[in-house]
């Protein structure tokens, strides 16, 4: 099939961008998008032309590099990552609109390529269970109930891919930090924290400059990895009582 | 022959202590000098690479108060390749009652590399496995449970206990994400200082120690020279010389090639893994190989048409025209045999024209019993994540229909040389992960990839490096060193070269074929003659390369075709020097298979007599003939015999 691409190309994260339309053709409905970007960029640089910029890595949908907004939706019309979206998901004649990440707290280095340093911040903060090495008990001395040690693994599988920040009218972060948050309260290992986790992540957030949660829940809606909107309930949940208690 | 390469003098493992092997660590822990707390802050180590050896070496050393730099190439540290292993990590728990000890998975990794590892190292590995998953737990790593609330495991190819522990199929992701924020932690505490999107492209090397890194920062282009007192690298393994393989789109083999060239020996590099379970390629787009979990192989059923051309459906292919080969020649390990057996097979069926799926290069994974036998939800609890993945990838359903699978290229054995202490030869040069050869010999074990990487971070390095960094910290090193600036300008002048070729092929077009000939000569089954063609085309494609190259834009911004291209330039040489290890390894054994050398059953026929050695090779020069240093390998413990999986 043949596809028209109109893609955000920016120099350097001071320079301006535009949308610049590209003609793909023969396209084959099995190529991953990330393969029909790479076709593309054969022949750009062949031309002699620039090839677009964008993150990527494993190309199997876990180590969260990818991710652009396609047609307006972060990581396009499937529920998955950008690499594991297929052509299949589009037909012939079809233009898409290629775009990266739109935030504050994420500027563009390049084209589609954007800095997430702020959500290796808010792990900095306190997304972590004090744990020395060599400091552990045998793994069985805590059981932990298979419904918790579940709903902790639910929310760890949080990519980091930064599409529900994208996704977000207000560029919040707050499904990321919840997820983490959510995570590590779960385990009888993240309690003796948990107080003061969640009081200091929630403070890095704010402070990269991303936006205030209205629970609109376009986040939840295009997170690959399904991690629930009720993590933000847990959030504030925790949140409030550790604000109340004066624990943090 | 003689003219590839040369032989020089032997080499040992002088750090490796004697006496009963369940008292070798001990021993080597108490004899390594100690560096007190108070002056490991006037200590510094670089650590390259943010996988699982290289990130939870970092966070221990933070910890420990070492002042640590680390560096990785992608964005973030939570992205390093580590986060796709999806099956799972080996300990010997013993949770299961099953028969298992810290003897049995030492002897199962032996068996399993196919008595080309080092005793003492697997025996470490093997002791140190029960700490990890300790260590993890602690850390908040979810890994499955059951309902009692404690941890479940299972079983993976080449061994009949279970013991391993996962997260569904996501245990990379959980421990790297573990190792990832005990890391974070140390950032926060200043002990690590991160620099992300920065690769490493040329090992400094003072007075005959490892002294510091050249670092290219990949969104200004600045050239940057870091020092410190040791430096380990933690970069993964090379399997993308074959380009299509299941690693990610960025590794790659430069920081430990760098390192080859500045001296450090490279062992075994004709050791590669192909993974038996991997959805098989669909079109010259390819970019890069999905692994379907060898979890997998606990309840899926692989199979074939017993007809050579039967094109029907699978699911109208009745019961007695199915071979299910693997079950029919290993009837004791079945489904479960070890990864290079697995491949083979494979191979040997699609060879025999009864391969399934477009071009004939596939088997069936079939789940249709397992679904009778447990229930579709069931399945999809143990397995839902990669069906799904499976599912979005090919666009079949395989709860209805079986799965298609073909080997790939997954995991690289060799490595840069280390001994005991993980250092390498140059001092000061230690080596952790996949990165190092050490203890995996010619096959790796299913799930014993994360243990090694986490074994190595969190237990053996941190117990080792003060040895070497106790005579510290070292006369002080800056820009203008005569070595470190000449380190520096030598980078500078490879990317001038590489952007001024201005020729004709892209970078991928040139990595692309240098994979195809990798593959067909140097994959599941090699020759003499292959091998010899082989060199003779890397060296015209290396030479096409460094004439014709086209690498567009400039240094000073975002340049990912120039990234490649330095990446691509260093695969050619490493490809060179696989080649001639696989030609002069005149034996087959694990991963490694020349027809020349097999049983009557086709099963890989070691010549212990001859090659019962690890080959580190010496770089002389690009396109000069290396040096062969031969280590011999002496079993105590285990009896070195044909492995046996029937």
């Amino acid at each position: 099939m043949n596809i028209t691409l109109r893609v955000w190309r920016q120099k350097g994260k001071d320079d301006e961008g535009r949308m610049v339309s590209y003609q793909v053709e023969d396209v084959s409905q099995d190529m991953s998008f990330l393969e029909m970007l790479d076709v593309l960029n054969e022949k750009l640089t062949v031309a002699g032309e620039d090839p677009i910029a964008f993150d990527h890595d494993c190309r199997e949908g876990i180590c969260g590099a990818c991710g652009v907004v396609i047609n307006g939706i972060a990581h396009g019309p499937e529920v998955t990552t950008t690499c594991q979206l297929h052509m299949r998901s589009f037909k012939d004649g079809d233009t898409i609109d290629v775009e990266p990440w739109r935030a504050k707290a994420f500027p563009v280095i390049k084209d589609l390529v954007v800095d997430r340093g702020s959500l290796d911040r808010i792990i900095q903060a306190g997304g972590y269970i004090s744990a020395p090495t060599g400091t552990a008990p045998d793994a069985h001395a805590v059981p932990v109930p298979k419904t918790d040690a579940d709903r902790a693994f639910d929310a760890a599988t949080c990519i980091g891919c930064g599409a529900c920040v994208a996704a977000c009218p207000n560029a919040s972060g707050m499904l990321f930090t919840a997820a983490k948050v959510t995570h590590l309260g779960m385990l009888p290992q993240g309690q003796p924290e948990r107080a003061a986790r969640v009081v200091k992540m929630v403070n890095q957030h704010d402070e990269e400059d991303f936006g205030g949660c209205t629970n609109i829940g376009e986040c939840a809606a295009v997170c690959p990895k399904g991690i629930p909107l009720d993590t933000i309930s847990q959030l504030n949940k925790d949140l409030l009582g550790s604000l109340a208690s004066g624990k943090m | 022959m003689t003219e590839l390469y040369t032989e020089g003098a032997p080499i040992q493992d002088e750090k490796a202590p004697d006496g009963p092997i369940a008292e070798r660590w001990d021993k080597r822990r108490f004899s390594a000098k100690l560096v007190n707390p108070a002056n490991r802050r006037k200590l510094s180590v670089i650590i390259v690479g943010t996988g699982l050896a290289g990130a939870s070496a970092a966070a221990t050393l933070g910890e420990a108060g070492y002042n640590v730099t680390s560096f990785c190439y992608q964005d973030s540290p939570r992205r390093a390749h580590s986060i796709a292993a999806q099956g799972g990590i080996n300990a010997a728990k013993n949770y299961r009652n099953d028969g298992d000890s810290i003897y049995r998975l030492f002897y199962d990794t032996v068996k399993g590399g196919d008595f080309r590892s080092r005793e003492s190292n697997v025996y470490r590995l093997s002791q140190v496995s029960v700490e990890i998953i300790d260590q993890c737990v602690a850390q908040g790593v979810p890994f499955a449970r059951e309902y009692g609330g404690l941890l479940d495991n299972r079983s993976f190819g080449g061994v009949q206990v279970s013991r391993t522990f996962y997260a569904r199929g996501q245990t990379g992701q959980q421990l790297l994400i573990g190792a990832y924020q005990a890391l974070e932690r140390q950032i926060a505490a200043g002990t690590v200082t991160m620099h992300t999107r920065h690769e490493m492209l040329e090992l400094i090397v003072v007075d005959g120690k490892a002294r510091g890194v050249i670092v290219r920062d990949m969104v200004t282009g600045e050239v940057e020279s870091h020092f410190a007192d040791a430096v380990v690298l933690a970069s993964g393994g090379y399997g993308n010389v074959f380009f299509l393989s299941t690693n990610a789109m960025g590794c790659n083999v430069t920081a430990t090639w760098r390192a080859h060239r500045k001296g450090a020996l490279f062992a075994n590099p004709c050791y590669t893994q192909i993974h038996p379970t991997c959805i098989p390629v669909s079109g010259d787009y390819q970019s890069k190989l999905t692994l379907m979990s060898e979890s997998l192989r606990n309840d899926g059923r692989i199979w074939v048409p017993k007809e050579i051309g039967d094109d029907r459906d699978p699911r109208q292919i009745p019961e007695e025209e199915r071979d299910y080969y693997l079950e029919r020649a290993y009837p004791s390990f079945g489904n479960l045999v070890p990864r290079d057996i697995a491949s083979r097979a494979a191979k040997n069926v699609c060879d025999e024209g009864r391969g399934v799926g477009p071009g004939g290069l596939g088997v069936y994974l079939d789940f249709a019993d397992a679904i009778k036998r447990m229930g579709r939800p069931a399945v999809e609890a143990k397995y839902g994540n990669l069906f799904d993945m499976y599912q979005r990838i090919t666009g079949e359903n395989p709860y209805e229909t079986p799965m298609r699978i073909y080997p790939a290229v997954h995991y690289t054995m060799g490595g840069l040389w280390v001994d005991y202490d993980l250092q390498s030869n140059i001092p000061g040069l230690f080596v952790t992960g996949e990165a190092n050869f050490s203890d995996h010999g010619a096959n790796r074990l299913g799930a014993s990839a994360l243990m090694q990487g986490l074994a190595d971070g969190y237990f053996v390095l941190p117990n080792t490096i003060n040895d070497y960094l106790s005579a510290g910290p070292f006369e002080k090193v800056d820009e203008d060193t005569p070595e470190a600036k000449e380190a520096a300008e030598a980078v500078r002048a490879r990317i001038d070269k590489l952007l001024s070729i201005n020729g004709s092929r892209t970078v991928d077009s040139f990595h692309k074929e240098l994979g195809s000939i990798m593959w067909e000569y140097c994959g599941m089954e090699r020759t003499e003659e292959g091998l010899y063609k082989a060199i003779d085309r890397i060296r015209g494609l290396r030479d096409e390369f460094w004439r014709d190259v086209k690498v567009t834009g400039v240094n000073e911004e975002l340049n990912q075709t120039l990234e490649r291209a330095g990446r691509v330039a260093d695969f050619f040489e490493l490809a060179e020097l696989m080649c001639i290890d696989a030609l002069h390894r005149r034996e087959s054994c694990g991963g490694h298979f020349r027809a020349e050398s097999q049983t009557e059953d086709g099963e890989a026929l070691r010549h212990d007599d001859e090659f019962a050695y690890v080959a580190a090779w010496e770089f002389t020069g690009t396109g000069e003939s290396p040096v062969l240093h031969k280590e011999n390998l002496e079993y105590e413990y285990v009896e070195m015999k044909q492995r046996s999986y029937k």
